[in-house]
């Protein structure tokens, strides 16, 4: 059970990294980016080739560099070519489909392990000589940290602070002096590049890369957003970014949990996902629903 | 005579050219600001006020005539270039904040690079700073730096988009109709900072008001204007011994119409 435990941690910090780059377009930016399926897939196939050669650190910096240009296709679609917001995700989605196999010379799937490639997982582990499980946690906890510790640092600077206004008050920015076009792009990369670190890490944690490993990826990082904003609340970017870590391992522990008490099949998985992120988007319609159906029982009780 | 900070030069402007929808917003209009002038706009809806702003911001560009700021030509800059130096205030509170954003980052955002450069956008420094101008409007807002602009009530809001509108010295301000949406009291208070912060900086600037009144009263020079044209430009003497009742007198002589929208009326008769 503590290995699962500690299984669900690991992963859960991982997908953090997905979710807070969905965070950055979501929340941040207030534009939901589907980009995500692909960059998260791109990270994951980038890594495997370079990783497979022999180079997994250098694997997660052009992992990083790959999904940042994939976020600014995204955003040059929807800012110079105009087109909607959530087709322009569709669109950069669906062709990296065909890169994504094209990076893997048309496999749908490779896997580290039976290449004996190493992994910086395993690296890590003959560096500090713990144990393997042990190894693995204190490198993604490290890194996730360092992530989010430098997101939440860049959203203070003054760039940070222009994208920002941009999801907030898009019409106030055009008529001052920043160009919005340029803040969305910026928004757009920083979320991918931070997508695929994510998909990156977990290829070489699973050691596996699979074309269709991250469909449906797109509610699991909205249902860990939202997790984390029903324990901390939505407040500043700050308090966001480390809700969305908590939301993202909590939303693992309630998923092991469900399959441990066999619940569910696991491939109802992405059903439940959609679920709670439906609940969580129709809270506030609920809310106004019940409030004025509580103030007719009310109003009808007191004429009685 | 101080060199004009603000010039256009014969600027026509004509909607949807051709077709039955044709509208003439701005018809050869001249008009030249130099540094302390404080001019009220005027005139009924339609007159032109808020596309001789547009004009000016870039929000289109002008078919014929020259825009030049600063002495600088800016007739066929885009509109965020232009932005850099002109603060414009709307009459609604919330174009000119962000609301998620807390009060200590909207002002940061509008400073920009001018408390040097630092890694955080809000710092020691330029927190300072902004301390000292939240205090000058008396609000109480300088101790509640920390709270996100949306929570604020809509005379607040007005009051620091007020500042952020001027806190990068811009050579020109913009204010259309900024105090409309707020209740009397509250006007009268942000209307009061207007002036001091105006005052204070000598930024030109042009306001576009309907209360006649306040448009005489406050400011420097009033324009008044009516279908695309600016029909009458008093300063000095010649405004100071003007009353409301000639201009509306000096008005009907020289468009022949009915100046008066319902607003207005209403304004008249409260006073």
């Amino acid at each position: 059970m503590s290995l699962i435990i500690l299984g669900e941690l690991q992963t859960g910090m991982i997908y953090a990294l997905m979710a807070a780059g969905l965070y950055v377009t979501f929340r941040i930016l207030d534009i939901p980016d589907l980009t995500v399926e692909g960059s998260f897939t791109l990270g994951m196939t980038v890594t495997v080739m370079i990783t497979s050669a022999g180079y997994p650190e250098l694997a997660l910096l052009i992992a990083i560099a790959a999904g940042a240009c994939a976020g600014l296709v995204t955003a040059f679609l929807q800012t110079k070519v105009k087109i909607q917001p959530i087709l322009s995700g569709i669109i950069t989605m669906t062709a990296l489909y065909s890169v994504n196999m094209q990076i893997m010379g048309g496999k749908p799937n490779i896997s580290l392990y039976s290449a004996g490639a190493d992994t910086i997982f395993i690296k890590f582990e003959r560096l500090t000589g713990l144990s393997a499980n042990n190894s693995k946690l204190l490198l993604i906890s490290l890194i996730v940290a360092a992530v989010i510790a430098l997101l939440i640092l860049f959203f203070k600077t003054r760039v940070g602070l222009k994208i920002r206004a941009t999801g907030d008050n898009e019409e106030m920015v055009r008529s001052s002096s920043i160009n919005a076009d340029l803040t969305k792009c910026l928004g757009f990369a920083i979320g991918n590049a931070s997508v695929a670190l994510s998909g990156g890490l977990l290829c070489q944690y699973q050691q596996y890369t699979d074309i269709n490993y991250a469909v449906g990826m797109v509610v699991v990082g909205l249902a860990s957003i939202i997790i984390g904003e029903a324990f901390f609340g939505r407040r500043s970017v700050t308090i966001g970014f480390i809700s969305v870590v908590v939301g993202s391992t909590a939303y693992r522990f309630i998923i092991a949990l469900a399959l441990q008490v066999k619940l569910f099949d696991p491939y109802w998985l992405k059903f439940i996902s959609a679920v709670i992120v439906v609940i969580a988007l129709s809270l506030p319609v609920l809310k106004t629903y019940f409030q004025k159906l509580f103030a007719r029982l009310k109003n009808e009780r007191g004429n009685a | 005579m101080s060199a004009a900070m603000l010039e256009l030069i014969n600027v026509s402007k004509t909607f949807f050219p051709g077709t039955v929808n044709e509208r003439k917003a701005l018809r050869n209009v001249s008009l030249s600001l130099k540094s302390g002038d404080f001019v009220t706009v005027i005139g009924s809806n339609g007159a032109g006020k808020t596309s001789l702003f547009n004009a000016i911001c870039g929000t289109f560009f002008v078919d014929s005539g020259k825009i030049l700021l600063g002495g600088k030509d800016i007739t066929d800059m885009p509109d965020y270039k232009r932005a850099v130096s002109i603060g414009r205030l709307f009459q609604d509170p919330m174009k000119g904040t962000a609301p998620h954003l807390t009060i200590e980052e909207n002002l940061a955002l509008a400073y920009g690079n001018r408390g040097g450069r630092h890694f955080f956008a809000v710092n020691r420094k330029n927190r300072a700073k902004f301390i000292e101008m939240l205090a000058a409007l008396e609000l109480g807002l300088e101790n509640r730096m920390t709270t996100q602009i949306g929570l604020l009530s809509g005379g607040q809001r007005q009051a620091v988009a007020l500042l952020m509108a001027t806190i990068s010295e811009p050579k020109l301000l913009l204010l259309d109709e900024h105090t409309a949406a707020l209740d009397p009291a509250t006007a009268k208070k942000v209307l009061e900072i207007t002036v001091s912060i105006v005052e204070k900086t000598k930024t030109p600037t042009l306001m576009i008001t309907h209360d006649i009144r306040a448009a005489l009263e406050v400011g420097t020079r009033t324009i008044m204007m009516d279908e695309g044209r600016i029909i009458l430009d008093i300063e000095g003497e010649e405004r100071k011994n003007m009353t409301i009742e000639k201009l509306l007198q000096l008005y009907s002589k020289e468009s022949k119409k009915q100046l008066l929208n319902d607003r207005m009326l209403f304004e008249i008769e409260k006073q």
